[in-house]
């Protein structure tokens, strides 16, 4: 409804001349530049510096490693964004793969077993939606216990055994490139899509604001008329899915399912959304930024791993990034804080300080 | 008493202070003298709560001095006040959720036992000395959270008084109110003054003003405008050098046709909160409910309305039954709900001014599902205007305006949802002058264009100059319906004490 007759024209001059804002400048205000930027120039060193970095034959490597983290890091995104977390990630992943192996193994063409397998996925996402909001517990707590119980579930169906007999046109399918482009697979072309497909979502639905009023007030957007917890509980139940497909992609690549694949890979997928700019708090986050991260973890990880460093290493820089990537925007909000001569918040109770969407 | 031989508890000296492009303080200068209630007014955005942010020590003054006894002090922090003597009850209460209400009386000063344990019998006992002396009936043990945003103002004002502070600065502390609670924090601030302490009150309540305070500073847009002894001034010439013009009647109310019957409400109970509530609204008619704090007002409509529950009895909306407890059913049933408090209800305090002022309209803004910002700032800016709202560029944050303008932002994002049935919760707190005639013109123009409201508002003159019809509530029931002809002051405040006309004497 336009502003009518109804009410007396008010004081003009009291409302401030407000700057309009060019495209550009929304854009630009983005928050997840800062990771972009860093991301590029961290390329670029790799490129210059690192031996082999720059071959089709590597990026092909770095993409096909990434592309499952890209992945799971989209529904990600969105459940830490309304401050909540899913652990279970990869044991889902673990799961869908064993039970992609066990339907193949007796028998069942892929063509029915991945239809299956992603059914198993959204099972397993929606029982941690379920405990999360029916039952109303801490989804950390939740997804760490889903996170064992689907890891042993996955041991259950394979023990220590590996399936390995997937049929050999499939196994090298996932890795065909792009309409014939060396060091472009499809799988990052879909990925692709998909980050495109969740952007919209998250940054010009109602869906998505919604997502940003949970994180930041969920009482406040239920007296908005959202439905917290069916919106949480769609999030879990699609996290579930994409991480099933992302089993599917990953048993595909490497042509096997075994009980401890993708072990950890939860910590690669936080470390990225985190670094990505998404507060673990809740309420601020974007998909530009967190697909920046997931590349920014890949590169760094791939340019070291070609320096011949090993994966214990690994482990400690990825973990230092998740830690910093949580420090970095406290030091940021508290700087800036004291440069604005302000008092640190915090003195006054209640007054929480606002990480702005800005950062 | 002559000012000028005994140096004052408190002052500011030409204390200037931005934020960003916005500047909230241009060279104010303010006396709080021993034994004397200052009051200070201003329109929405004026620089009153950012004045008591410095003089509390959360905001650093720019420029300009604080003297404290005459000496230039600098507060680096609230703690730096604190100790000077100065206790704040700010304008929104700023409570632990967690804490009880005794430890958030005593948060950072615990009482010790001899053993230098936290001394909690004691804790308890002066906040039911406290509380007595205001009238209130919390119990000291039980959460913060939950706390009705008037309980939580109460508290906040017991925190402040068993401080025993030297200078106690009141920043709108009746907003949420009724007429008895207010009556007893005066009583309890002119006992402070009468000991020789510097009281500085804000209010947009010119009753209060008037009745309370000895002498009136007037500030506009940040810039010190008057002050003046009370016996020199009258509301008019105050209302006038706040505005800078003339203010129209202060509450315009249109005769509107009153149609079919909207929204039946029958029986409806919670337990311990409101029992057997009973009601029906018609199309163009105002309806407030009056009663004093923690009568369950508030309670009944956000059940109405499903965001809480409730154990009995239904709701009807033009004759169709409304599900319990879905706030998303309410809003689709063409129901709006303006919640009391604005902090935790009524706005996320993070996001912006335009995405808060759309938030109920995304769906409606949308093309093919997708919300371009741009629709989002230019309907809030639409709306921005309407209601006067005061801010610096619609992308800030919505924290970063006053407290009256948030509420305009609140009242925004409602009324643009062109609701059937409006549950309107202290429609004005905050709201000045000349606004809130503004608001009441809005309310009384949607009515006569066939909007049935629902009115909480602990503000007297409020329901009466608004109200079709009164529904009084005590202790959880409705006590009393009076029409517009019967209401008058009196009726309504013996339905809401619980008492009869012939007892009263
Ligand atoms: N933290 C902040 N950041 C940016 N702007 C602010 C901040 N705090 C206050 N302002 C601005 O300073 C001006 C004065 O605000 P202030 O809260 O002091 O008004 P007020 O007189 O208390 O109004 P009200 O009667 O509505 O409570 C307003 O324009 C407001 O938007
Ligand atoms: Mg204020």
């Amino acid at each position: 409804m336009a502003p009518d007759k109804t009410v007396p024209a008010p004081d003009r001059e009291r409302i401030r001349a407000t700057a309009p804002e060019s495209p550009i400048r929304s854009v630009l205000s983005t928050q997840g530049v800062p990771v972009l930027g860093a991301l590029i120039v961290v390329a670029a060193i790799a490129v210059l510096f690192v031996d082999m970095f720059g071959t089709p034959r590597n990026v092909n490597f770095l993409v096909l490693s990434i592309a499952a983290i890209a992945m799971i890091a989209l529904p990600m995104t969105l459940i830490v964004i309304t401050g909540e977390i899913d652990l279970s990630v990869a044991s889902t992943l673990a799961l869908t793969s064993a039970t992609l192996g066990l339907l193949w193994e007796s028998g069942t063409p892929l063509e029915t077993a991945i239809p299956i397998a992603l059914l198993l996925g959204l099972v397993l996402g929606a029982f941690n939606g379920f405990l999360v909001t029916v039952c109303g517990l801490p989804s950390l707590a939740v997804t760490i216990g889903t996170m064992a119980l689907y890891r042993g579930l996955a041991y259950v169906l394979l023990g220590d055994r590996a399936v390995a007999s997937y049929p050999q046109d499939w196994v090298s399918g996932v890795r065909q490139p792009f309409l014939g482009v060396q060091g472009l697979p499809w799988i990052a072309v879909a990925v692709l899509v998909m980050a495109l497909l969740f952007a919209v979502l998250l940054h010009v639905t109602a869906f998505g604001r919604s997502l940003y009023d949970i994180g930041h007030n969920a009482e406040a957007a239920r007296f908005t008329g959202v439905s917290v917890k069916w919106t949480k509980f769609w999030l879990f139940t699609l996290s579930g899915v994409v991480a099933s497909g992302a089993g599917v992609f990953w048993t595909l690549q490497y042509g096997t399912s075994r009980a401890d694949t993708a072990m950890g890979l939860e910590l690669q997928v936080v470390a990225a959304v985190l670094l990505g700019g998404v507060s673990i708090f809740g309420g601020v986050g974007s998909v530009l930024g967190v697909m920046s991260g997931v590349l920014l973890l890949g590169v760094i990880r791939n340019a070291l791993q070609l320096f011949g460093i090993g994966s214990d290493v690994l482990q400690i820089v990825t973990g230092s990034i998740l830690i910093a990537s949580v420090v970095t925007p406290n030091i940021v909000a508290r700087v800036r804080s004291r440069r604005t001569s302000e008092v640190p918040t915090g003195t006054v109770p209640g007054d929480r300080p606002l990480n702005g969407e800005k950062s | 008493m002559d000012p000028s031989e005994v140096p004052p508890p408190l002052a500011l000296v030409d204390v200037t202070k931005s934020f960003g492009s916005v500047r909230a303080l241009r060279g104010l200068s303010l006396e709080l003298r021993a034994g004397e209630i200052h009051a200070l007014v201003g329109e929405n955005g004026a620089g009153k709560s950012t004045l008591v942010k410095t003089i509390a020590g959360v905001h650093r003054p720019d420029t300009g001095r604080i003297l404290v006894d005459g000496d230039p002090t600098v507060f680096t922090a609230p703690a730096d006040a604190q100790r000077a003597g100065v206790a704040v009850i700010y304008q929104e209460p700023t409570l632990f959720p967690d804490l009880s209400v005794a430890e958030n009386i005593f948060i950072g000063r615990q009482p010790r036992t001899r053993l230098g344990t936290i001394d909690k019998a004691r804790m308890r006992r002066e906040t039911a000395e406290a509380f007595t002396r205001l009238g209130v009936d919390i119990d000291p043990d039980r959460p913060a959270n939950g706390l009705s945003i008037a309980d939580q103002q109460l508290v906040e004002i017991a925190k402040a008084i068993t401080r025993r502070a030297r200078v106690l600065i009141m920043d709108e502390p009746t907003a949420a109110l009724s007429g008895v609670e207010a009556r007893r924090l005066f009583t309890v601030a002119r006992t402070l003054r009468d000991s020789g302490a510097a009281l500085l009150f804000i209010s947009h309540r010119f009753d209060e003003v008037f009745s309370l305070c000895d002498r009136i500073t007037v500030v506009r847009d940040g810039a010190f405008v008057s002050c003046d002894p009370t016996a020199e001034l009258d509301v008019d010439t105050v209302v006038r050098r706040m505005v800078g013009r003339e203010v129209t009647s202060l509450y315009p109310k249109e005769a509107a046709e009153h149609g079919d019957v909207v929204l039946e409400v029958e029986g409806l109970t919670r337990a311990g909160v409101f029992a057997d509530v009973s009601f029906s609204v018609r199309t163009g008619e105002i309806v407030a409910l009056a009663g004093l704090v923690g009568a369950g007002r508030s309670e009944v409509v956000r059940a109405v309305f499903g965001v809480d529950h409730y154990d009995a009895g239904g709701v009807r909306v033009e004759g169709a039954a409304l599900p319990a407890g879905r706030p998303k059913a309410a809003i689709e049933a063409g129901m709006a709900l303006v919640p009391e408090d604005r902090r935790h209800q009524g706005l996320i305090m993070e996001s912006s001014i335009g995405r808060n002022a759309t938030s109920t309209r995304r769906r409606v803004l949308s093309r093919f599902g997708l919300l371009r910002s741009r629709d989002e700032r230019d309907t809030a800016r639409a709306w921005g205007e309407r209601l006067n709202l005061k801010y610096g560029h619609i992308d800030d944050a919505v924290a970063t305006l006053s407290g009256g303008n948030q509420q305009k932002v609140v009242l925004a994002k409602w009324l643009s949802t062109e609701p059937r049935v409006l549950f309107i919760d202290e429609p004005t707190r905050g709201i000045d002058v000349g606004t809130k005639a503004e608001v009441h013109r809005l309310l009384s123009g949607l009515a006569g264009q066939g909007l049935a409201i629902v009115m909480v508002s602990s503000e007297l003159p409020e329901v009466l100059g608004m109200a079709d019809r009164v529904l009084v509530m005590h202790e959880g029931r409705i006590t009393a319906e009076l029409d517009r002809a019967q209401a008058d002051e009196e009726s309504v405040m013996y339905a809401a004490t619980g008492q009869r006309p012939s007892e009263a004497a």
